[in-house]
């Protein structure tokens, strides 16, 4: 499977990332050299095989659910390029 | 007369602990040291006045005989490592301010057992590189040159800055990650011993997530003896990891000396890769023989899947980096873009300049694989190819107890030898990658220079949570390769 630039574009959509014009064709090279070499999979016989969910044979723990820490919006916000009253700030999303 | 950043963190230990040496005193002379050594750019952040600060409590407690295991020990933090109050970066620019507010369980493990922090350390962005040459902060120059060269060489990656700092005697001993081989392939590249734990080993709470189904912390230390004192203080079981395990950790120095005789050593044929320099080849045979000589018994073996890790290893590990990186968003933390017109405009943009080539291109190959239509052809089938290396070994440790393999496929290269081509890049992880696939211990021991005079390691891989057979190997290559070479500090002329 290859992808091509429409696919290369809706790729970074999806991913929220800005690809100018000029990177779109050197991205679908980039990105077709990766995936040519990935190809080879396709050899594998996974006829009958369970896809792995765990490396380690282990059961989830399960805790108690109650709060365990929190409380804190000042070292939660503290990080925030713009913040107002403890809240982030963005771009007006709703007019 | 030995210095005091000559010594291994045992003998460090052992020489505070007989008042021979104040940690006040080592921790200067590690200071002066990474003062000394800027150009390898081994640090991402220093941090002398906490350290000088930890040392004096060091010093404290030793003097009223209420020493801690670790007690006064200077090491390195690789920068994924979230440190309280310590900008962390991850090599990125997106996270190129970032404060934590809240301390890693790993490093605040060592913290509880005495140890002192030098430093943040260089690495590859978000862990993504095998060279060290993706980081926002520049490439990191191993101490390491070849012959009478004056080429600037990479240090391995993506814990380029910790093997660095590790073989240049800026630390005793440092902290790494290792998702792919991100411990063990600097360790090999840069004359030290790097350990990746077996997966669920050591806490992944606080460490900045590359791929959560692989990355594992670990030590990258001078000595095999180091590696086993610092894995005991790294690892626990934490309620805030759930996939941290709670397998008791031993007193991995204990048996270390313990020796092969009768141990099973596998090596496994699919690791003669074609066009590996016949110097591996003989450095493998080399490290067989030794063992055999040591009473160890050499038993041929079969990963018939091996060939396969590395391409399902390229659809898991962005995969999971793709979904795990969603969270830097310009929006609660890290870099945000100017004079954005809408929401989507700042994300969009705040990632774009935020993520470095080799990052924006991994989260692409993620998406996409894990996008409608393609996910089952992709990742699904790769975590079926997991299950059969999974399988794979689960079969050679039938009739073998550890695995005895090359750790690289040569030497370490120059700056901006590979960079043009992702897929040849990828291709130094071939004899580290299956480990992470399969979640197990693996142990990278310095074993002998190349023609070049460069150093090479070797790789033992063992069952899940028997670290401490694979150390023991580990130090049964160290006590036969009588390695010992350290690099020219050149750095310091």
């Amino acid at each position: 499977m290859s992808v091509d630039k429409q696919t290369v574009r809706r790729i970074a959509k999806l991913a929220r990332i800005a690809l100018p014009d000029e990177r779109v064709d050197p991205m679908v090279a980039e990105l077709n050299g990766i995936l040519g070499w990935i190809e080879q999979l396709q050899e594998v016989d996974v006829e009958g095989v369970e896809p792995m969910t765990s490396v380690v044979a282990q059961k989830l723990r399960l805790r108690d659910d109650v709060i365990t820490a929190g409380g804190d919006a000042t070292a939660i916000v503290a990080n925030a390029p713009q913040t107002e009253d403890n809240f982030f700030v963005v771009p007006k999303v709703v007019e | 007369m030995i210095g005091l950043t000559d010594f291994t963190m045992a003998e460090a230990r052992d020489a505070l602990r007989a008042r021979t040496v104040s940690a006040s005193e080592l921790t200067h002379a590690f200071i002066s040291a990474i003062e000394g050594a800027r150009c390898l750019n081994a640090f991402v952040t220093e941090t002398p006045e906490r350290a000088l600060d930890m040392a004096r409590q060091s010093d404290t407690r030793i003097a009223r005989g209420d020493a801690r295991p670790l007690e006064g020990l200077p090491l390195a933090i690789k920068d994924l490592f979230c440190t309280k109050g310590v900008r962390t970066t991850a090599g990125s620019k997106i996270l190129n301010n970032f404060v934590p507010p809240y301390e890693s369980t790993v490093s605040q493990n060592l913290w509880d057992a005495g140890a002192v922090m030098l430093g943040k350390t260089n690495m590859d962005e978000f862990a993504m590189g095998s060279s060290n040459e993706t980081s926002h902060f520049g490439p990191v120059i191993n101490p390491w040159r070849a012959g009478n060269s004056n080429r600037n060489l990479v240090p391995g990656g993506s814990s380029g800055g910790s093997a660095a700092a590790v073989a240049g005697q800026l630390c005793l001993a440092a902290t790494g990650t290792d998702t792919g081989g991100s411990i063990r392939q600097p360790a090999a590249v840069s004359g030290i011993v790097g350990l990746k734990p077996t997966y669920g080993r050591c806490s992944r709470w606080g460490i900045v997530a590359f791929a959560s189904s692989l990355d594992q912390a670990g030590p990258m230390t001078r000595t095999v003896r180091d590696a086993a004192i610092l894995l005991r203080h790294m690892a626990s079981v934490d309620e805030k990891d759930s996939t941290s395990v709670d397998v008791p950790v031993a007193d991995y120095e204990e048996g270390l000396d313990g020796g092969v005789k009768g141990l099973r050593i596998g090596i496994p044929k699919e690791y003669r890769i074609d066009g590996a320099p016949p110097e591996i080849e003989a450095l493998w045979h080399r490290g067989a023989e030794w063992l055999k000589g040591q009473g160890a018994e050499i038993v041929d073996v079969s990963l018939a899947h091996t060939k396969f890790a590395l391409p399902a290893y390229y659809i898991v590990a962005p995969a999971e980096a793709s979904s795990n990186l969603a969270r830097y968003d310009g929006v609660r933390y890290g870099h945000r873009a100017a004079n954005t017109h809408d929401l989507t405009d700042l994300y969009e943009r705040s990632r774009a300049e935020g993520f470095g080539a080799e990052v924006r291109r991994r989260v692409l190959v993620g998406t996409y694989v894990l996008s409608a239509g393609y996910y089952d052809a992709y990742y699904v089938r790769a975590q079926k190819v997991r299950t059969l290396i999974k399988r794979d070994f689960e079969q050679a440790f039938e009739t073998c107890d550890v695995l005895l393999t090359p750790a690289t496929p040569g030497a370490a290269f120059a700056i901006g030898e590979k960079s043009d081509d992702p897929v040849s890049m990828y291709l130094n992880d071939v004899f580290t990658v299956p480990v992470n696939l399969a979640g197990l211990p693996a142990i990278s021991v310095p074993a002998g220079l190349s023609e070049t005079g460069l150093p090479l390691g070797l790789q033992v891989i063992g069952r899940a949570f028997d670290e401490a057979t694979v150390l023991r190997a580990g130090r049964a290559i160290e006590v036969a390769a009588h390695f010992g070479a350290t690099p020219k500090k050149w750095w310091a002329a």
